[in-house]
């Protein structure tokens, strides 16, 4: 039989297990990577030179972390790996990566996507400024670089991944002006009995709160964000939140960092084809999949953060249950019994994912009534009344329809930071639920490559 | 304002010595290049849609809001982009083919 091609994007957390579960199964799987080292975001490798400790760097996270990199690194003489490559498209059965601006496509048997995930925003005025980060990237800028995103940082958002990254940022010496977090507290009571699947997660979270109070650092829970302050030239100066009571609050700053949960990477198995579903509890579309990670595209299979956002520990689980679904569907091995304990695993983080999004719930309505000068497109600086008239004075019907009139959606970044808060903004402008409001289509390229891109003939 | 980014530990690298706009400006070995820019300065870029200063966003490839060019032409993301010694950047692109409005 000739050597099956089986195809990994992504060497993150999901990534490595992949790799892992392949070589195990007598295969050499084709890693392809747009990060310089393994480990994705979550636990990106500190660059030569670095010598801080995992404990210092991943915190509770530390001995997976290493774990995951310690397995890469013993992969390395059994699997084909192209770091610091993109996979822009998907198409006839095989992968187009882009390499320092060559082009090749690679047929795969199989195709394992671990894309992961970036943060999704909500526009707030003045988030186009100087000085406006994602959280994700508030905390590269601390993992991979020891630098904080300014001198007086404000976090805003919800969730776990705030509370952890303004934790990280004051154990580093930072000053942190407030943690600003759009959730009330009574959603946190009343997740509590899922939020128990994952105790020590739990636990965690408890601390960090505590901890934040014990540093003097302002924790207000339930605030509704008005205006990122600040100017054209020096950008970021003051953040403004109304309070659970109504009362108007200030804090200066020069930076904010801002996130709320994260939104999965799904580009590539949109161009694959993969269908879709509508996710109430996130108010998202996600690729549909079976239990272990099987999509409706024959021989593409999804794992990690790109497919549902489950967390780190869990994209080990659907790395390794993906590439172990792939192997007995193309005949090579049947782990039948790991298979089953993996998917029991997965439940319960998808019931503490389930937990989170209650405790932590995207403020879609916050969204949808974003003022009309707050500009929703970074890329291309639209504002909020430029889409909402593809709407109601050009007759867009859906939020690809409301693109190709505002441009939203349309600049360099694809709608990954606009296009959730855009489909809400849609919906609330036609009187119809989110859902009706559809996703924006993957577009191929999935990031910009040069138009000097040479396809190599190889 | 002097630096917009703030070290905070690892600071006995090697120092890394580049050109912003024909300014000199001295980095440490395995800074990206956005850590290098913004550690001496407070933008990257100035926003070719009229409202102000860039200085990125997400640090991990995603929204090309980091986007500064070589002499040469090349455009580069800076967040994504090791520094090295003598690199010359130009946070203007040389041949605006975006709109500069404003």
């Amino acid at each position: 039989m000739a050597e099956r091609r089986i195809i990994v994007i992504g060497a993150g957390p999901a990534g490595v297990r992949a790799a892992e579960a392949l070589v195990a199964g007598g295969v050499r799987p084709l890693v392809i990577d747009e990060g310089r080292r393994d480990g994705g975001q979550i636990y990106r490798r500190q660059p030569d030179g670095f010598k801080r400790s995992y404990t210092a760097l991943y915190g509770t996270e530390a001995a997976r972390a290493e774990a995951v990199h310690q397995t890469f690194d013993r992969l390395r003489q059994a699997i084909d790996y192209e770091p610091e490559t993109l996979v822009w498209n998907i198409s006839e059965g095989a992968v187009w990566t882009s390499y320092a601006g060559e082009a090749r496509a690679v047929p795969y048997d199989a195709l394992i996507v671990c894309s992961g995930a970036t943060d999704r925003l909500v526009p707030i005025k003045g988030w186009n400024r100087a000085g406006c980060y994602s959280l994700g990237g508030a905390q590269i800028a601390l993992k991979a670089q020891a630098c904080a995103i300014g001198h007086r940082v404000a976090f805003l958002g919800t969730g776990p991944l705030l509370y952890l990254v303004a934790h990280q940022y004051a154990k580093a010496g930072a000053d942190v002006a407030a943690v600003l977090d759009t959730s009330p507290l009574r959603g946190r009571m009343a997740a509590a009995a899922k939020l128990a699947a994952q105790p020590d997660l739990l636990w965690t979270g408890a601390k960090l709160t505590f901890d934040h109070w014990r540093r003097g650092i302002p924790v207000l829970t339930g605030v509704t964000p008005t205006e990122i302050h600040g100017d054209d030239d020096d950008g970021v100066s003051g953040i403004s939140v109304a309070t659970w009571g109504g009362t108007i609050r200030r804090f200066d700053c020069d930076a904010v960092g801002m996130g709320w949960h994260l939104r999965p990477e799904t580009q590539i198995a949109d161009l694959a084809r993969c269908r879709f579903a509508f996710d109430a509890p996130t108010r998202q579309w996600l690729p549909e999949t079976d239990a272990d990670g099987r999509t409706s595209a024959e021989r593409i299979y999804l794992a990690g953060d790109g497919a549902r956002i489950l967390g780190a520990r869990c994209a080990e689980v659907t790395g390794e249950l993906a590439a172990l679904a792939a192997l007995a569907d193309l005949g090579l091995a049947d782990k039948a019994d790991r298979r089953r304990e993996l998917t029991a695993q997965k439940s319960r983080y998808r019931r503490f994912a389930e937990g989170l999004a209650q405790a932590f719930p995207w403020p879609h309505d916050l969204a949808a009534r974003v003022a009309d000068e707050t500009i929703v497109c970074r890329c291309e600086s639209v504002t909020a009344a430029t889409l909402r008239a593809s709407i109601v004075d050009s007759g867009a019907t859906e939020t690809n329809r409301a693109k190709a009139f505002s441009r939203v959606g349309m600049g360099r970044c694809q709608g990954r930071y606009c296009g959730n808060a855009a489909a809400e903004i849609v919906a609330a402008a036609r009187g119809e639920t989110v859902e009706a409001a559809g996703r924006l289509r993957g577009q191929a390229p999935v990031k910009p490559i040069g138009i000097s891109t040479a396809r190599r003939n190889s | 304002m002097t630096g917009r980014f703030r070290r905070l530990a690892e600071t006995g690298r090697p120092e890394v010595r580049f050109t912003v706009d024909g300014q000199p400006i001295s980095a440490l070995a395995g800074d990206t290049l956005m850590v290098a820019m913004l550690t001496a300065g407070s933008a990257l870029r100035d926003s070719e849609f009229g409202e102000g200063r860039r200085a990125g966003f997400c640090l991990m490839a995603a929204c090309q809001d980091c986007w500064v060019w070589t002499a040469a032409g090349e455009r580069l993301r800076a967040c994504s982009t090791e520094i090295s010694e003598g690199l010359s950047i130009l946070t203007t692109q040389p041949e605006a083919s975006w709109p500069n409005v404003g």
